[in-house]
C-alpha cells in the first residue's frame, strides 16, 4: 500500500511515473476513511480538491516536479485554507470559509504537495490534549483511550497513523512538540519569524510559530525549507535567507556541547521518560557529544508568564470575532450590543472564555503593570538565561513531555507534573529560540518525546543533532498498533 | 491575593463583550481564582531595571509603499456575512 511507503520511496516512484499523483491522492483519501473511525484527527476531508489539484500535478512536465512533488499533506485548522472552511475547532468558526489562501498552504501547494484535509485541535489552539474541541475528540493511534496531546492534535495523530506523512500544526506554548512527542512523530518549532503567520488564526501573536509534524527528521527538513522565509504579509517574518535544511543532516556531532538543565529531569518528570531521556543523552554521547548538567533559573517561572502574555494577547486577538462579519450569528439579536455578548457567550467555548476574560484582567488599568509588564520583564529575565547557555553550549536536550500521553478524559492534578509540562515547552515560545521533538523510546508503551533547543536560527542545527540521533536509534520505524492490517 | 467575585467577572466579561449569566460567572470566578493563584508568583521575582519584552526578535520596522494590492473580492467576502444589502454589512440600529 503506497501510504505505508516512505517519503523516498514514493518520490521515486512519482518522478518514475509508476505512480501518479492521482493513484497516491486517491490511496490516501481511501485510507482516511479507512482508518479515521476510530482516530478522528480529520475535521474536513478536502476530497474534490484534492483530486482536481492532483489532476493538475500530473500534467506537470519532469523539470516542475520538486522534492515534495505530489506529496499529501493535512493542515491544522487554524491555517487558512482558501475556499475551504476552516474553523479553529470553534463552534464561532463553523461556517469559515476564508477568502484568501495562507502564506504557509500557498508555499505547500507551490511545492507540489496535495493538501487532503484539516486537521482537529483545541479549541483556537487553547488546549494541550485536542479534547477542547468544539466538534470532536481525537485519540491516539498508539492507544485509543489516550488524547493524541495539544492543540495540534490531529496533526501529530494524523502521521503517526499513516494517514499522511506530512501535517503543519502550531506552537504557541509547545502546541506542536508534545503532541509530537505523545503520538511517536518529529515535530519542529521554528524561531518566531522563520514561519510566516499570515494565515494563521492568532493566539499569542508574539508567540506563535508554524511548525511540520512528519514521519522523520529529513521530510520534516524538507518541509521546512519549503514553508519558511520572508512574507511580505507578515512583517515579523524573517528576511534572513532560508538554508536547504537537509544538507545539514550530515550525521556528525563529534564535539558537540549539549547543556541538560537539571529541572528538566526533576520533579513531576515520570520515571520511564526520564529513563528513555536519560538512554537518549547516552545515545548523543556515544555519537561524540560533550554533555555537561546545568541551571535554568528562570524558567521555572516559564508558565505563570506564559499564561498571562499569552491570555492577554488571545484576549486582543479574539476581539475580533464580533458576530457580524463572518463567524457564528445569534438569531433575533435586537441590537448590536447583543450581537457582540451572544455571539461570544454562544461561539466560544469556556476553555476560549477564561483565557480572554483572564487576558482582559491582566490588561486592564489596576492589574496591567502588576501582571502584564511584570510578565513582560519575567519573559527577559527566561530569554536572557538561554542566551548564557548558548554562549558555552551549542543545544539544550530534555524531555518534551514529564509524561506519556494522558487518558481521555483524566484530568492531570498534581501540579508537580503540570508545572513540569509548561516548564519543559513555554520557554522556547517566550524566548523564540527553536525546538524539535523525536522519538526517543517508550514509557508504558506509550512514545516518548527528546527535545532539542538551540539559539534562533540554529534550526540546520537541530535538524543535524535530531537525525543523528534518529539514524543512531530505532524508534522513528516503529508505527502504532492502530496501523497494523492496513 | 484577592478573589475573583460574581461580579467582578461579569464586569472584565463586559469588557470583553461576553453574555455572563450569574450561574457562569460563578464558575469563572473559581477558575480565574485558581489562574491568579498560579500567576502571583511572579511577584516573587525582583524586576527592578528589568526591561520588558514586548518582542521575541528585535527587527525593524518594515516600510513598503501605501499601494493597493492583493485585492479581495467584495461578493467573496460578503458570502461569510449574515446580513447584507447593497455591497454593505447591515447591523441593527445602533440608536434608539
Amino acid at each position: 500500500m503506497a501510504v505505508n511507503k516512505t517519503a523516498s520511496e514514493l518520490q521515486s516512484l512519482l518522478h518514475s511515473r509508476e505512480l501518479s499523483v492521482k493513484e497516491l491522492t486517491e490511496e490516501t483519501l481511501k485510507t482516511i476513511k479507512e482508518t479515521d473511525g476510530p482516530i478522528q484527527a480529520f475535521l474536513t476531508v478536502t476530497e474534490t480538491e484534492a483530486l482536481q489539484a492532483a489532476d493538475q500535478l500530473d500534467s506537470l512536465p519532469d523539470a516542475e516536479r520538486g522534492l515534495l512533488f505530489g506529496m499529501p499533506i493535512g493542515i491544522k485548522d487554524n491555517i487558512i485554507t482558501k475556499g475551504i472552511r476552516t474553523t479553529c475547532a470553534s463552534k464561532m468558526l463553523e461556517n469559515f470559509v476564508p477568502v484568501y489562501e495562507g502564506t504557509v498552504t500557498e508555499r505547500v501547494k507551490d511545492s507540489g504537495m496535495v493538501i487532503v484535509g484539516k486537521l482537529n485541535m483545541d479549541e483556537f489552539a487553547m488546549g494541550s490534549t485536542t479534547e477542547h474541541s468544539a466538534f470532536q475528540k481525537t485519540h491516539n493511534p498508539w492507544d485509543l483511550d489516550r488524547v493524541p496531546g495539544g492543540s495540534s492534535g490531529g496533526s501529530a495523530a494524523a502521521v503517526a497513523a499513516g494517514q499522511v506523512l506530512y501535517s503543519l500544526g502550531s506552537d504557541t506554548g509547545g502546541s506542536v512538540r508534545q503532541p509530537a512527542a505523545f503520538c511517536g512523530v518529529v515535530g519542529m518549532k521554528p524561531t518566531y519569524g522563520r514561519v510566516s503567520r499570515s494565515g494563521l488564526v492568532a493566539f499569542g501573536s508574539s508567540l506563535d510559530q508554524i511548525g511540520p509534524i512528519t514521519k522523520t527528521v529529513e521530510d520534516n527538513a524538507m518541509l521546512l525549507s519549503a514553508i519558511a522565509g520572508s512574507d511580505y504579509r507578515d512583517a515579523s517574518a524573517s528576511e534572513k535567507a532560508v538554508p536547504d535544511y537537509r544538507s545539514a543532516l550530515t550525521g556528525d556531532i563529534k564535539g558537540l556541547k549539549i547543556a541538560v538543565p537539571a529541572r528538566y529531569l526533576g520533579e513531576g518528570v515520570q520515571p520511564e521518560v526520564r529513563d528513555a531521556v536519560k538512554t537518549a543523552i547516552g545515545v548523543l554521547e556515544s555519537l561524540g557529544a560533550h554533555v555537561d548538567e546545568i541551571d535554568l533559573s528562570y524558567s521555572r517561572y516559564s508558565a505563570p508568564t506564559y499564561y498571562v502574555i499569552s491570555s492577554a494577547e488571545a484576549s486582543s486577538n479574539l476581539a475580533r470575532f464580533d458576530g457580524i462579519r463572518y463567524g457564528y450569528h445569534p438569531a433575533d439579536a435586537k441590537n448590536l450590543n447583543e450581537i457582540y455578548l451572544r455571539s461570544r457567550a454562544e461561539g466560544f467555548g469556556d476553555e476560549v472564555k477564561k483565557r480572554v476574560l483572564y487576558g482582559t484582567y491582566a490588561l486592564s488599568a489596576g492589574h496591567h503593570e502588576d501582571l502584564y509588564e511584570r510578565a513582560q520583564k519575567v519573559r527577559s529575565l527566561i530569554a536572557q538565561d538561554f542566551q548564557d547557555v548558548f554562549r558555552d553550549y551549542d543545544v539544550i536536550v530534555g524531555p518534551t513531555s514529564a509524561t506519556n500521553a494522558y487518558k481521555l478524559g483524566e484530568t492531570i492534578k498534581d501540579p508537580l507534573t503540570l508545572y513540569a509540562n509548561d516548564l519543559l515547552t513555554t520557554p522556547m515560545n517566550l524566548a523564540g529560540i527553536p525546538a524539535i521533538s523525536v522519538p526517543c523510546g517508550f514509557a508504558e508503551g506509550l512514545p516518548v518525546g527528546l527535545q532539542i533547543i538551540a539559539n534562533h536560527f540554529e534550526e540546520p542545527l537541530l535538524y543535524k543533532v535530531a537525525h543523528a540521533y534518529e539514524q543512531a536509534t530505532e524508534f522513528h520505524k516503529q508505527t502504532p498498533p492502530a496501523r497494523e492490517g492496513n | 491575593m484577592s478573589n475573583f467575585t460574581k461580579e467582578e467577572v461579569q464586569y472584565y466579561a463586559n469588557f470583553a463583550r461576553i453574555d455572563m449569566p450569574d450561574a457562569e460567572a460563578q464558575k469563572f470566578a473559581d477558575r480565574l481564582d485558581t489562574l491568579l493563584e498560579f500567576t502571583d508568583r511572579l511577584k516573587e521575582i525582583d524586576t527592578t531595571n528589568v526591561a520588558q519584552m514586548t518582542h521575541p526578535l528585535t527587527i525593524t520596522n518594515v516600510l513598503r509603499e501605501d499601494k493597493p494590492a492583493d485585492i479581495l473580492d467584495r461578493d467573496d467576502m460578503l458570502k461569510s456575512v449574515e446580513d447584507h444589502e447593497d455591497g454593505m454589512i447591515k447591523v441593527p440600529n445602533i440608536l434608539d
